[in-house]
């Protein structure tokens, strides 16, 4: 079944499809209508969960940790402050080994107060061991909300997974959405069942004090879970492909096959700078993208793959690691230090300043005009 | 010999439940009064319970990975979440359609009065299924004793040092939560373990948020030695220091009235933090400590089942 869809709609329709148990979530703009339209999808008893309307985004997702411990499916969305005051928890939800699946939606951080497009929120996340990604349109949404539950779910993985959408570009903009059809959804996704879950039946003490004799180990064995991540997403992709017609990957390469330049982004700017790739191409300029869809588990070999032909590479970020340089940026270049590609780092659109097709074709210009610089601000304006 | 013994115990008359849920073995220091608390809970409760416990002694005194001492499954959570990570426990087994399992948050003074007021808001305003307990043990014990907002006039901590000792009464937890029109509201003391007991199993039986507010010393925080933590527990109530009532649907209910109150300074003597305290100073806790009595007694006077005004409906 298609139909026109925000992005909101798409992450909130993507949790009905998953048939989520316990929903917690507190509002905040951007993201306010996921949880307006899922209160009203379980009021409507279309789908049967329990939504625990919090007094906070830090009550939410303690709420949905407590609840996926018992074995429950849960779901939660917020952006930007709710994002940051979750931060312990977290932390807690990854160490937890709880697969919870939260939307969040990609808004600056204040001051001053900004409900626009950056990803500076997500990104300060990135330490905590949640599987990370950022969404182009509002398909890949739906699409990957249900995906992140079987791929967090899976036996070899068992962390929460956060999936970014811009404020406003995807949040608030309606396109087209296949919600494809609930038997077909159900051969997909199956029932969540873990292993391991607070049972009366077989008591268990979780997170308790542990030693430097065992803290260690456990450390690794998030990490590993992180790179097991990379071939799960992989075969996810794929059998979704095999069922719905679409096929994911944690990258998506857009006319790189003979590109002399490739831009890398993520988000709805990879969006825009497909359009700008058709449009420079026109004009004799080869070029093309990389999407980058996981942010962890960082994609590296696909990232060397996939940037192997290029002469050149720019990275547009619409995130700061201040004092440092674009958070991706430093991905990239980590990624490519065998190799001897020039690298371009640029600023773009934070506190949902827009990011233009012209606005790429300049980023493409400095890059075969100039030399390689590790950051670039595009249109920064009075600042003296 | 053995059938003496059995000839007693055939005489004795259990006033509590027999089973030991709980196991030797944990972590606590000598004389804790939070753990003979939880072996009483536990025994109330029977083994179909979950409990959240945040930071706080608890979170030590179960032990360290692999062990518990428990024996029902605990879930540590962060010091300031024990009402939301009970929430979602009680949401995720309703959802699993888990009817018979008692979800309990198990926290200490600082995670409820401090920390985790907000949490515990939320959840008794949504009446979320639990019971709430708070053992109040006046400090920050976990990390060392520092104030926490339960500490009481004239204590002693690391962070209210003798020269500074703590300034105010400490907050009235109960009419906090009495403010949030939750099904259940009681005082309860390790000292007195039927009544703790029995309004535990009287809780379990009641829907949404129950909350009970524990009286647990702690020897190594109040400086009193591991065996007067009894005593001194029972004195807190004997003094009125620490009054035992419940509040059903609203309708207030002393559960022991003491006729003959003991002085306060009994209860100081007793330990090391108050130790400083000049006669003043102890006259001035006797007033906070009458006049908090009076209140509670007029509460009950105009909001007890004998009232003509009593709020239940
Ligand atoms: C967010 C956060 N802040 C501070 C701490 C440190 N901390 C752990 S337990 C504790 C005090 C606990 O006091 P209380 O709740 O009264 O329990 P008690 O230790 O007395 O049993 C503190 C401050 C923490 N774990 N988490
Ligand atoms: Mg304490």
């Amino acid at each position: 079944m298609k139909k026109v869809l925000t992005g909101n709609f798409a992450a909130a329709y993507g949790a009905t499809a998953a048939k989520v148990n316990v929903i917690s979530a507190y509002p905040i703009t951007p993201q306010t209508t996921i949880v307006e339209i899922l209160s009203e999808i379980v009021a409507d008893g279309e789908l049967n969960a329990e939504f625990v309307k919090v007094e906070s985004e830090h009550s939410a997702l303690a709420c949905c940790i407590g609840a996926q411990a018992t074995g429950a499916r849960t779901f939660t969305a917020t952006s930007s402050q709710g994002l940051a005051l979750m931060h312990e928890l977290i932390h807690w939800a990854a160490r937890a080994r709880l697969p919870i699946i939260m939307v969040n939606v990609n808004r600056a951080m204040a001051p001053g107060w900004s409900i626009w497009a950056d990803a500076t929120d997500s990104i300060s996340q990135r330490d905590t061991g949640w599987i990370q990604m950022y969404c182009e349109n509002n398909q890949e949404v739906f699409d990957t909300v249900l995906m992140s539950y079987k791929i967090s779910e899976s036996e070899s993985v068992m962390l929460p997974a956060l999936i970014n959408l811009d404020a406003f570009f995807l949040s608030h903009t309606s396109q087209v959405v296949d919600l494809y059809n609930e038997a077909r959804i159900d051969q997909f996704l199956s029932k969540y069942d873990p292993k391991i879950k607070l049972d009366v039946d077989d008591p268990h003490a979780f997170g308790a004090l542990t030693s430097p004799e065992h803290y260690y180990e456990f450390s690794y064995k998030m990490h590993e879970a992180q790179i097991n991540a990379i071939r799960v997403i992989k075969e996810v992709g794929q059998e979704f492909g095999k069922i719905f017609g679409r096929t994911y990957d944690l990258t998506e390469s857009y006319r790189c096959d003979d590109a002399e330049l490739i831009l890398v982004s993520y988000g709805t700017i990879a969006g825009t700078a497909k359009e700008a790739v058709d449009q420079m191409r026109n004009s004799g300029i080869v070029v093309g993208v990389l999407k980058i869809r996981y942010f962890r588990p960082f994609p590296t070999e696909d990232v060397i793959k996939a940037l192997h032909p290029a002469k050149k590479v720019g990275v547009i970020d619409r995130a700061v690691s201040y004092g440092q340089s674009g958070p991706f940026f430093n991905e990239i270049r980590s990624t490519l230090y065998h190799e001897s590609t020039p690298l371009y780092g640029f600023i773009a659109g934070l506190g949902g300043r827009d990011v233009s097709t012209h606005d790429i074709e300049n980023m493409v210009d400095i890059m075969q005009n100039d030399p390689a610089q590790d950051l670039i601000w595009i249109g920064v304006k009075n600042v003296d | 010999m053995s059938t003496e013994v059995k000839a007693k115990k055939r005489s004795i008359k259990l006033t509590l439940p027999e089973d030991e849920i709980m196991c030797p073995g944990h972590l606590a220091c000598q004389g804790c009064g939070a753990t003979i608390a939880m072996r009483y809970a536990l025994k109330a409760l029977g083994p179909k319970t979950i409990t959240a416990i945040p930071a706080c002694c608890w979170a030590v005194i179960d032990g360290p990975f692999p062990y518990s001492a428990a024996s029902i499954p605990v879930y540590h959570c962060a010091f300031e979440t024990a009402a939301s990570t009970a929430s979602g426990i009680s949401h995720g087994l309703s959802s699993l359609g888990k009817t018979d399992v008692t979800t309990l948050a198990w926290a200490g003074d600082g995670g409820t009065f401090d920390i985790g007021i907000q949490a515990l808001s939320g959840a008794a305003e949504r009446g979320d299924n639990m019971i709430y307990v708070v053992y109040d043990n006046e400090a920050y014990m976990n990390t060392g004793i520092q104030r926490s907002s339960s500490t009481p006039h004239g204590a002693w901590t690391t962070t209210t040092p003798v020269k500074h000792y703590k300034k105010g009464p400490k907050k009235n937890i109960m009419e906090i939560m009495v403010a949030h029109h939750i099904p259940y509201c009681a005082t309860a003391n390790i000292a007195f373990p039927e009544d703790f007991v029995k309004k535990l199993q009287k809780a379990k039986t009641m829907k949404g948020m129950k909350f009970i507010h524990l009286y647990a010393p702690c020897p190594t925080g109040w400086k009193h030695p591991p065996r007067n933590t009894v005593k001194i527990a029972r004195l807190a109530t004997e003094t009125n220091v620490f009054p035992i009532y419940e509040v059903e649907n609203g309708v207030y209910k002393i559960n022991k009235r003491i006729k003959t109150p003991k002085p306060v300074s009994e209860y100081l003597k007793l330990q090391g933090r108050f130790r400083h305290l000049t006669a003043d100073v102890i006259d001035f806790i006797q007033q906070g400590v009458n006049d908090r009595l009076t209140r509670i007694e007029k509460l009950e006077q105009a909001f007890g089942a004998n009232s003509q005004d009593s709020p239940t409906s």
